[in-house]
């Protein structure tokens, strides 16, 4: 018989649990209080960013020198020069979907003058926030936005192996390649899930669809779109026959999905292109290929292989050109074709566009190189306002020929991303706090699941709607975001950090809209605040917030 | 290999359907992205029995169409699910169904229904915009071409609505924005994002400084710009004369007689096709309500009969209340989604995805009440059932019953034209 009257010990399974739960509360904790320092105390470090010296400039002055002779011949006069700080938005808008941060723009007015808008493309170019931002927009040519084939297909895996080579400035070319003629199993192989996402699991056809992945490969890597001829030769010119197409298509035919993933079966029979040519009454087999430029491609190999060094071959011109085109429309959020894929094979080009391409081809499809080229042309840095209205005011062909900065709405992840970056004070770059980074994350899915994504088709002028005007004044974002909250909300911290009106309302301005007041504004809110103190004073700093964010200025690139 | 999107094709003459080449104006009419309002308005005065407005309920999952509109009685597919007779002589639907019975003779019944989308994503994009997937396009939803076809109504809410809207609500497409569907949840709950945040003292202050910084954006600017391109202050107005109109009223039905509301089954589905018909009333165009939890991989028959006991009252009362207010010959109703299941049971007692033939519901708007189209195989092994129906048949159908001509083309933004539909009318749903 037991006489001992302390308590039996617990059985082990239960201290476990009791060791684990406490770790977990003092793990918690520890975030909290961490996060909290966080939010309080950031040392002030300007990071130190190395600036390329490898002749971009040269190239973006002859590219300027291209649409100054569109100019002349219509005989149109550039608006001017945009202000850096508008230039610093729109590159901040353009590769990582956000404005700027007040930090930010502290640390880029401190910057030498000449260097400014270098240092922050070089900055922007060094942030994983960049390379992320860019990944997802490349991915929405690749693979869409759908979620699609289940098992088969990662998206998430896809992102983060592109948003990888993307920061590591892996040469464009081979990325393309590893995806054109990816072998292997989608989750090791990240490229291969291009081809995979065409698997349909429930139809009869099994394996990937040559058809989506021919129109795809057209599209996204060479800007031309000729799955309109899937079905009937070119209706609208004499360019191509709907054999140019399923000639392509035949490449991708042999690829099938086994237990070693994405692999070629060239001598399967039933692993042929067959087409019911218009007109023709039974299917016939259709070999490979390519829609122009034969000598370029590669006599033997595998059929992929040779298709991907074909797409991808320096003398084929229509690759660069779909991929400045791209990059150009992520800077600008509209192409220099009408449509982003639809670049004329024979020309004529847009002006300008052929400089970049060579450049992008010779610098060994330095994707970097490109984006630092087209933001310091003189069209990238061009105003989008006039500054004389009555002798030369903004007609559409200004906006057209790049002599005027073209106006287009924000997208819907570029104004969560700018609501949620307008209410800290540091940037959200990989340096914020993991809780920052998911919050951000979230909230940035919940709104623009209300606010309307633009999907794969993304670039161009888009209207706006009634339900973004009332998630905007009313919704759940804006209003967590600006209300007097001491943590989570800029607009409380600049109504208690600046015990300055004047102060205050310039953090303010320069936090949400990336410019300082005018003086009318600046009067008007300063009197706004004048007087008030503790939580009125916050209040009063969340209504300009309020007004500041519904602004048209606000949801516009400009 | 086959190739798959054969026969789909576009733009081409092969498309024109039977009610075209009737038509004495036989020209084909090519137009940008131009409301056709002007045109329809005096057409809708001269033809008072178009539909006006559309309802679809849209049963989010994959409905099996045994379980439900098509279900085999005695037959071996039938498994457990048990079958009654409707008020249309020798036709069957399912057991659980009993009040959509008695309505029969107000619904049709498209048994035959063959897609080849057999991915949840896809075949909804499929059924909702009669257009399978294809990259660089994205089409509109049945009810924003319906929006975009028709004259805009003088009301203040939208004219879309899409009601406790799933992953993939009912978009404009390449029309734009403005033709996505309104979302909201549960009709006793407030409309999301509808309220102001503040009293109307500070939203009057705030809505003061907003002029304020508006007038800065504007300099140096063309004077048309904030009325002809960012319509910005005008979706603001408009904003906010919705926050306030008395037409929100539609949208919740928390102040509707208790004996009006039971008959539709105390569920956010049900209150949903309430909603549906008050939105109707009041003007708008196209009412979207979701029921999911069709997807019944496992199980099927318990979880589907779940389902139907929350779909029948709800859809029968929808019929009947319709018809009680005379807005059932202007409004067309739709039940179905994005496929059918497999007619045999899997292991695990549910079925699959079977995009091969299966059932919708539809009346309504000038659509014939009491007719079944189609048959699929009763044992459950032919894949073509008899009298096939492709998902663009059942669009061009819904836009004959608007007076929408169907073979109209839209240059889509990326210059492409793309016809509204590139169905065939089902002749015997007129």
């Amino acid at each position: 018989m037991m006489t001992d009257s302390s308590p039996p010990p617990l059985p082990p399974k239960v201290r476990l649990r009791a060791a684990l739960r406490n770790l977990l509360f003092i793990g918690l904790l520890a975030g909290v209080i961490g996060y909290a320092i966080s939010q309080l105390w950031k040392p002030e470090t300007v990071p130190s960013v190395s600036i390329p010296n490898d002749g971009a400039e040269v190239i973006a002055r002859q590219v300027d020198q291209a649409i100054q002779a569109e100019w002349t011949k219509e005989n149109l006069s550039p608006v001017g020069k945009a202000d850096e700080l508008t230039i610093m938005r729109r590159l901040g808008l353009a590769l990582t979907g956000s404005v700027p941060s007040l930090e930010e723009i502290r640390q880029f007015e401190s910057q030498n003058e000449t260097e400014r808008i270098k240092w922050w493309v070089a900055r922007l170019l060094d942030d994983r926030r960049t390379s992320a931002y860019l990944a997802e927009r490349f991915a929405r040519a690749y693979v869409g936005v759908e979620n699609g084939p289940f098992l088969v297909f990662r998206r998430h895996r896809m992102v983060r192996w592109l948003d990888d080579q993307i920061h590591s400035n892996r040469s464009y070319d081979k990325l393309v390649r590893e995806m054109i003629a990816a072998d292997g199993i989608w989750t090791t192989h990240p490229g291969a899930n291009f081809i995979t996402v065409t698997i349909d699991q429930n139809n009869d056809k099994e394996g990937p669809d040559q058809v989506k992945l021919a129109s795809r490969t057209a599209r996204a890597f060479l800007g031309v779109r000729i799955d309109c001829m899937q079905c009937h030769d070119d209706m609208f010119g004499d360019r191509w026959k709907q054999k140019d197409f399923h000639q392509l298509a035949a490449f991708f035919a042999p690829a099938k999905v086994g237990v070693t993933g994405v692999q070629d079966d060239e001598n399967n029979k039933d692993l042929i292109h067959k087409v019911r040519y218009r007109g023709d009454k039974d299917e016939s087999p259709v070999s490979a290929a390519v829609p122009f430029r034969p000598d370029l491609l590669p006599k033997s190999g595998q059929l992929r292989d040779r298709l991907a060094e074909w797409t991808t071959h320096p003398e084929n011109g229509a690759f660069a050109r779909a991929s400045v085109n791209r990059v150009w429309a992520i800077l600008f959020n509209l192409s220099m074709t009408e449509v982003v894929d639809d670049i004329p094979l024979d020309g004529p080009y847009p002006a300008g566009m052929e400089i970049l391409a060579e450049d992008f081809t010779e610098s060994g499809y330095d994707l970097q190189r490109l984006i630092r080229i087209i933001a310091a042309t003189e069209a990238f840095q061009m105003a989008s306002e006039s500054a004389n209205p009555e002798t030369n005011p903004v007609t559409g062909r200004h906006e057209e020929t790049w002599a005027a900065f073209p106006l287009t709405r924000l997208r819907p992840e570029q104004m969560a991303g700018s609501v949620i970056q307008a209410a800290n004070l540091a940037a959200l770059d990989a340096d914020a706090h993991i809780i920052k980074r998911i919050q951000r994350w979230a909230e940035t899915n919940e709104f623009v699941k209300r606010y309307g994504d633009l999907g794969e088709n993304e670039f161009g002028e888009q209207p706006g709607t009634i339900p973004q005007r009332l998630l905007m004044m009313n919704g759940k974002l804006v209003k967590e975001r600006t209300d007097v909250n001491p943590l989570m909300s800029a607009a409380t911290r600049i109504a208690t950090l600046s015990r300055d009106d004047s102060k205050a309302v310039d953090s303010a301005f320069l936090t949400v809209l990336s410019r300082r007041p005018t003086t009318k504004e600046h009067d008007h809110f300063v009197k706004s605040l004048s007087g008030k103190k503790g939580d009125k004073r916050s209040r009063a700093m969340t209504d300009l917030y309020w007004a500041l964010l519904n602004s048209t200025e606000f949801s516009w690139n400009y | 290999m086959m190739n798959l999107l054969h026969d789909y094709e576009c733009g081409t003459s092969d498309h024109f359907s039977r009610r075209t080449l009737l038509k004495t104006a036989g020209l084909s009419s090519l137009s940008w992205l131009t409301p056709m309002a002007d045109v329809l308005a005096t057409n809708a005065e001269k033809t008072p029995d178009l539909a006006k407005s559309i309802i679809i309920l849209w049963l989010n999952g994959g409905p099996s169409q045994i379980d439900t509109f098509d279900p085999h009685p005695g037959k071996k597919i039938a498994a457990d699910s048990k079958a009654i007779e409707t008020s249309k002589k020798g036709v069957f639907v399912n057991e659980h169904l009993p009040q959509t019975a008695e309505m029969m003779g107000d619904i049709s019944l498209v048994r035959s229904v063959v897609s080849r989308e057999g991915d949840h994503e896809r075949a909804i994009y499929n059924i909702k915009t009669g257009y399978r997937p294809v990259p660089g396009v994205v089409h509109p939803a049945i009810g924003s071409i319906v929006c975009h076809e028709m004259p805009r109504p003088n009301i203040d809410i939208p004219t879309h609505i899409s009601i406790l809207p799933g992953q993939f609500p009912s978009r404009g497409g390449f029309l734009g924005a403005q033709y996505d569907a309104f979302k909201m949840g549960d009709p006793t709950q407030p409309v999301p994002d509808l309220k102001a945040r503040v009293g109307e003292d500070r939203q009057k202050a705030r809505l003061e400084s907003l002029e304020v910084v508006e007038k800065r954006f504007h300099r140096g600017r063309s004077e048309t710009l904030a009325k002809t391109r960012t319509l910005h202050s005008d979706m603001m107005k408009q904003a906010r004369k919705m926050m306030t109109s008395e037409q929100l009223d539609a949208f919740n039905v928390n102040d509707v007689p208790k004996s009006e509301r039971e008959p539709f089954g105390d569920t956010p589905f049900g209150r949903g096709c309430l909603a549906a018909i008050r939105l109707v009333e009041a003007g708008v165009r196209c009412v979207e309500v979701t029921l999911s939890g069709w997807d019944t991989h496992v199980d099927n028959t318990n979880l589907t009969s779940e389902r139907t006991k929350i779909l029948d009252p709800a859809f029968a009362s929808l019929i009947k209340s319709l018809k009680d207010r005379g807005l059932y010959d202007n409004t067309v109703v739709l039940c179905g989604g994005e496929f059918g299941r497999t007619p045999h049971l899997n292991p695990a007692d549910g079925r699959d995805h079977w995009p091969h033939g299966f059932s919708m519901a539809i009346g309504g708007g000038g659509i014939a009440g009491g007719r079944v189209i189609g048959e699929t195989d009763p044992n459950g092994e032919k894949k073509d059932p008899a009298g096939r129906i492709n998902v663009q048949d059942v669009h061009a159908t819904i836009q004959y019953a608007f007076g929408i001509e169907s073979d109209r083309q839209i240059i889509t933004p990326a210059k492409r034209p793309i016809k509204l539909s590139d169905g065939f009318v089902i002749d015997e749903l007129l």
